[in-house]
């Protein structure tokens, strides 16, 4: 019998207490920057920074919204639609793996090739240049995975004896998924649009060559086809590369976005929360 | 007559849907073609021997050098480093948010995790250069620099984590009961039952953890191109840690902008994102297959 050098019980209050230790240890400073990070974007915010129409915020945020709205009413019928054919007629098969392989590796693939991909189909060989329709059809897949996911999870929920009731009733397939599985599963697939809303605002390397630029005479986008500022790439830009940058406008605009994509976040996860403890 | 319209309506939608389905592999098939296409003038006129073992990256020189070897090693040397710091921590936390924590620690931590998850990388990167950087910089001497590749892996470590902890926890919560139970029952400790029935019965859905983990640290741009100060040189030994490296990824976002458009430079570009592809694409292909096999064993 191998030789015990510490009675088990005295082992597991060292393990136990070492995991607490290294729990805590590990989320002081995760705090503490971001404690920092929110104190020092706080205080350099001011009402004229973010509302300046052309030396502020202002016009980054204005082409942030336009950018992840126009990725979300992409993004929102392809990965609906998707998750539609996913829950409702797939059937198991060596085709449904396929898809699903497809979709993992999709949500895995490095977002900067994702703005290769957009550089080379909407950029050059469509000819949209680079604009904000470029950037929005790059991001749009790039959440692709993301909405999908949410939506089939939010059908998948949707309990097998509604949809019989419907169909008993003599309505067909569709009218079964329109009328009562997708209205159902609304709010569950709403939170996933919001997710990936929340991640298209933040990315950086999908719009560096394909949408966004750092300084524009005319910052505000009037066509699907004018380049735009965006939040993200400011950011990048005046950290590393943009000289003479005031260091209260680059704690402001990390605050901005960093609100902006967690505030989304923790809707998401309340409005999940919500629904979890929805009964049937 | 209306009946008939909407049986027509009913076909096209179903259509439409069954096309959405197989979007995804479309998309697949679309991406790769798209970087294989684009990569072709370089594939047909280097060597692939030239282009992954070549150790120059002097892209624009007469003649022009395209050898990958630098930023593969760039790439290794902050994944390593960030997988080093990650999984320890993520399976750590996994372990803990799913055996150890009281129920109210659980419910603070598992959103923190998510929210981590959620914090853009060039938030990250900034925060790597405004704060963490500068900090090393005046604590050690050995650090020239506040950009160098430990500090990208240490950024890193942090997107790769979220990543981890939940694709452990799922591979936790799918162990039966009845195993921890009995282990339990037989009377070990709950420490011995985990060290010696849960997490060599989650093994495989663990290993499956880190390769995601993996597959996103090395994807991972912004981040290292902000911090690890971007000198195309092939690290060496362990003091490579500490010295500037660049990474595949933050080529192509560095110097695309300055490629001219159908040069070899672009070319050469889209190459590393093939290469950058193929990589990613297997390692996630063999971590599913490897939670496939463990959902098949556990069933």
């Amino acid at each position: 019998m191998r030789r015990r050098w510490l009675d088990p019980r005295v082992q597991e209050h060292i393990a136990f207490a070492s995991l607490w230790i290294v729990m805590i240890v590990v989320s002081l400073p995760v705090v503490g920057i971001m404690g920092y990070m929110l104190y020092r974007g706080a205080s350099a915010l001011d009402w004229q920074l973010i509302a300046d129409a052309e030396e502020g915020l202002l016009p980054a945020i204005v082409g942030t919204t336009w950018l992840v709205g126009l990725t979300a009413l992409i993004a929102a019928p392809l990965g609906v639609g998707a998750a539609i054919y996913l829950s409702e007629y797939a059937r198991p098969g060596p085709l449904l793996r396929i898809i699903r392989l497809a979709i993992i590796n999709l949500a895995g693939v490095p977002s900067v090739v994702y703005g290769l991909f957009g550089l080379a189909l909407f950029v050059i060989m469509l000819g949209f240049g680079r604009c904000l329709a470029a950037g929005a059809c790059t991001l749009a897949l790039l959440v692709l995975p993301l909405v999908i996911s949410a939506s089939e999870e939010a059908l998948r929920q949707i309990p097998a004896g509604l949809r019989e009731g419907s169909l008993a009733l003599g309505a067909s397939k569709w009218q079964t998924i329109r009328r009562v599985v997708l209205p159902n599963a609304l709010p569950g697939i709403m939170t996933g649009l919001i997710l990936s809303i929340a991640r298209a605002a933040g990315e950086t390397a999908p719009i560096l060559f394909t949408a966004a630029f750092y300084w524009l005479r005319d910052p505000y986008p009037n066509s699907l086809f004018d380049e735009i500022v965006a939040m993200p790439y400011q950011l990048y830009v005046m950290a590393s590369e943009a000289p003479g940058v005031p260091i209260e406008k680059k704690w402001a605009t990390a605050f901005v976005l960093v609100a902006l994509v967690l505030g989304l976040n923790l809707v998401a996860i309340v409005v999940r929360a919500r629904l979890r403890r929805r009964r049937w | 007559m209306k009946k008939r319209v909407s049986r027509v309506w009913e076909w096209g939608i179903e259509r439409l849907i069954q096309i959405a389905g197989i979007l995804g592999i479309i998309l697949v098939i679309l991406i790769f073609f798209f970087l294989l296409r684009n990569s072709l003038p370089i594939l047909r006129d280097f060597a692939l021997a030239d282009l992954l073992a070549g150790r120059e990256w002097r892209p624009v020189r007469e003649p022009p050098r395209f050898g990958m070897l630098p930023l593969i090693l760039g790439s290794l040397y902050v994944t390593a480093g960030a997988l080093v710091i990650s999984i320890p921590l993520g399976v750590a936390t996994a372990i803990f948010i799913a055996e150890i924590a009281p129920p109210r620690a659980r419910e603070i931590l598992k959103p923190a995790v998510e929210l981590i998850a959620a914090v853009p990388s060039v938030v990250l990167g900034f925060i790597g250069l405004m704060v963490v950087g500068p900090w090393f910089a005046r604590s050690f001497d050995d650090i020239p620099v506040g950009s160098f590749a430990a500090l990208g892996s240490i950024m890193l470590a942090f997107m790769a984590l979220p990543t981890i902890v939940s694709i452990c926890e799922d591979a936790l919560y799918s162990v039966p009961r009845a195993l921890v139970n009995s282990s339990l029952a037989l009377g070990a400790t709950r420490w011995q039952t985990i060290t010696r029935a849960l997490l060599p019965a989650a093994r495989s859905g663990l290993i499956a953890a880190c390769l995601l983990g993996l597959g996103r640290a090395i994807g991972e741009t912004m981040t290292v191109l902000m911090v690890t100060g971007n000198a195309a040189v092939i690290p060496r030994g362990l003091m490579g840690f500490l010295r500037p490296v660049r990474t595949l990824t933050a080529t192509i976002a560095a110097e695309m902008g300055e490629a001219a458009q159908r040069s070899e430079h672009f070319f050469a570009l889209f190459t590393i994102g093939l290469l950058l592809f193929v990589i990613t694409f297997a390692v996630n292909t063999i971590a599913d297959l490897i939670i496939r096999r463990s959902e098949k064993d556990i069933a």
